[in-house]
């Protein structure tokens, strides 16, 4: 347990339902209308247009999973669970079951979650998209997810978790498990959308074998009453792993999310970058985690925070730790405020104070995202612009 | 359009300027020479108001209207530009954008109008892309705030070493573009821009002829009149020597 805080902290499961409505494949295209923007605001296309699939779980019905390239899969875990015996091997791989309550209650009480597979040498020609959305006042959505390139495939996703406008109070937990083979590559990007009253706790394990990649992209860009999250990631021999978010935290939000890098295969690499915004009186700890304990490997933690309240604040907490000489580890990190310099540049090009500032904020949070496909990059990059254009 | 009277001025509580006095008028280009740390670039950034840079005493009247207590931003949209020594970087924000802001324009996307603008400057598209300022070079810079003053297109152009560490070619394309900027292609009478240009080797006065001449020496207005005159007195003699013969002949009057 880290800095005294268990990651048993948090949300009181006993005060959310499970007792969810159900909803039928035949409710979905009234769903897909009524929360249409939602979706797409976390970059799920109800219409599909330039993706290799689609899953779409609102509250705990699966009520889309759709492939639309050969050699993709795409169904609810628990159908997965019921096909494929060998899929025990990957259950609870990643992530113990007993990490803490929050993993005991999906183990418990699972309600779905995505299986995404691509088979070997398969590469995605568009990203998969899935949605996981709560559309019921005070509901615990326990997802489970498993996710697995084999070997030689290369297997894209866009990822969004988001309320609908009338929930207040929402919990979601998901459980999230990733095997990324040798020579495989996986690129997940996450888009979130919550709400000020909604919990949540993400708990995600990374296996990523021989020359695997793995390049994780978090977006969190609206209030939520608590978040934390802290995948781990286990990089195999020659094995490479990205992780970047951007996270603007406002009004009460509190949110503590990190990254841990394991690089247990000799000359595995890592990355770890943070874009923090704080402001009014969110409270964000930025964690990052570097294990090298094999020959050869390097990794970097980057990790910048901009303060924008008196009442905010941002707890940075950058790690490392080396269990062999040749292990290279480093971390930069960074937490201020907006340069007068650069507010002063703007204005002298016409702006206000207000709209640099703004530019400025915006400017932070445009982090090349890395190592997507194109298109997919810029769509992303898009809807970050889109979300950070309001704040 | 200018006119500023015995200005005083202070950053971080330390004078810079002393009783500074300077009129420039419509359709008029000034150039300001002076040794390093004069005060030259403060007067720049006083003029548009930069908090850092306090009026302790004196006005700034331009195109008729006191802007001693104008924010810079108010004063930008009376009509006021710069091109700056030593811009900062602003990581996330693309020259094709701050391009598009210039124009108050405040969409992302980059159109014609910029790429054709970029390609009057010797920008590539792909340069429009990159992070404002970000491992520009010592030219790219100059060029590039050029660029965003001419999608400004202010009245009263205030260029801060613009030919500072800029080789031939490059040189010849600024002084064209500086020249487009302040009207000076145009006959003097419909001239309507003015400008106050910083220069150490006078080099862009090969390029665009201007109206006036000012040395500065320690926070001052030491000596101004013809250009040809002080700039050949200042390149033989020195900024002091220049000043010193000024001011004899100055007593002689
Ligand atoms: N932001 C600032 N903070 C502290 N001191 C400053 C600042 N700006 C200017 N100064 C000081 O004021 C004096 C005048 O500086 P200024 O930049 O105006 O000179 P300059 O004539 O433009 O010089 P150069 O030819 O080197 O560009 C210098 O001593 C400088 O150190
Ligand atoms: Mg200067």
């Amino acid at each position: 347990m880290r800095k005294g805080l268990s990651d048993d902290d948090g949300p009181d499961i006993g005060k959310y339902t499970l007792d969810a409505e159900k909803h039928d494949a035949k409710d979905l295209a009234e769903i897909e209308d009524k929360y249409k923007q939602a979706f797409l605001d976390v970059g799920y296309d109800p219409e599909g247009a330039e993706r290799s699939g689609s899953f779409l779980q609102v509250d705990h019905s699966v009520l889309c999973s759709k492939v639309m390239q050969e050699g993709v899969e795409i169904m609810s875990t628990t159908d997965a669970l019921g096909k494929y015996s060998w899929l025990s091997d990957y259950w609870w791989h990643a992530v113990a079951p007993g990490k803490d309550v929050y993993t005991q209650q999906v183990d418990r009480k699972q309600t779905h979650g995505y299986f995404l597979r691509t088979l070997p040498g398969v590469k995605t020609t568009y990203p998969l998209q899935s949605c996981l959305f709560t559309g019921q006042e005070g509901l615990s959505q326990n997802v489970h997810n498993i996710v697995i390139a084999e070997e030689g495939s290369e297997l894209h996703i866009i990822t969004g978790c988001s309320v609908a406008e009338k929930v207040q109070s929402a919990l979601h937990l998901g459980v999230s498990e990733f095997y990324v083979k040798k020579n495989a590559k996986i690129t997940f990007t996450m888009i979130h959308n919550w709400a000020p009253e909604v919990e949540v706790r993400p708990r995600s394990g990374i296996i990523v074998e021989e020359n695997g990649v793995f390049i994780g992209n978090y977006v969190s860009l609206n209030p939520v009453k608590d978040l934390q999250m802290y995948p781990v990631t286990y990089c195999g021999k020659n094995a490479r792993a990205t992780s970047q978010s951007i996270i603007y935290a406002s009004k009460d939000s509190k949110i503590d999310i990190g990254s841990k890098m394991v690089l247990q295969g000799e000359n595995s690499r890592a990355e770890v970058i943070s874009r923090t915004v704080a402001t009014d009186q969110a409270d964000v700890t930025a964690r990052g985690f570097l294990i090298g304990s094999a020959p050869n490997v390097k990794a970097h933690l980057e990790c910048t925070g901009l303060m924008l309240s008196d009442t905010a604040r941002i707890y940075s907490v950058p790690e490392l730790e080396a269990t062999v000489k040749d292990a290279e580890l480093s971390h930069e990190a960074a937490v201020g405020r907006i340069s007068e310099e650069e507010i002063a540049y703007l204005t002298a090009r016409g702006l206000s104070e207000e709209e640099a500032a703004g530019a400025i904020v915006r400017g932070f949070l445009n982090v090349d995202i890395k190592g997507l496909p194109a298109a997919l990059g810029a769509q992303v990059r898009q809807m970050i612009r889109m979300s950070a254009e309001v704040l | 359009m200018l006119e500023i009277k015995s200005l005083n001025l202070e950053v971080d509580g330390r004078p810079v300027l002393k009783d500074l006095n300077l009129t420039i008028k419509e359709g008029e280009s000034h150039v300001l020479l002076g040794p390093n740390g004069s005060g030259k670039t403060s007067l720049l950034l006083g003029i548009l108001g930069f908090p850092k840079y306090k009026v302790t005493g004196g006005s700034i009247i331009f195109k008729g209207k006191d802007i001693t207590d104008l924010s810079t931003a108010e004063r930008v949209k009376l009509g006021m530009g710069i091109a700056f020594q030593h811009p900062p970087v602003i990581r996330g924000i693309k020259l094709g954008e701050m391009v598009n802001l210039c124009k108050g324009d405040t969409s992302q996307q980059i159109n014609q109008q910029t790429r054709t603008l970029a390609k009057k400057l010797h920008f590539s598209d792909e340069f429009l892309e990159r992070d404002v300022n970000a491992g520009f070079s010592g030219g790219e810079i100059k060029r590039s705030e050029i660029m965003q003053l001419m999608a400004q297109d202010p009245d009263f152009v205030m260029l801060d070493e613009p030919d500072s560490g800029v080789d031939i070619e490059n040189m010849e394309l600024i002084g064209d573009m500086i020249g487009e900027l302040l009207h000076r292609r145009i006959r003097p009478s419909k001239r309507t821009a003015s400008g106050l240009i910083i220069t150490h080797l006078a080099t862009i006065t090969d390029y665009i002829e201007v109206d006036w001449a000012h040395v500065m020496l320690n926070g001052m207005i030491a000596c101004s009149g013809n250009p040809d005159r002080i700039i050949s007195e200042v390149m033989k003699g020195g900024y002091e020597k220049c000043v010193r013969d000024c001011q004899m002949t100055m007593d002689r009057i």
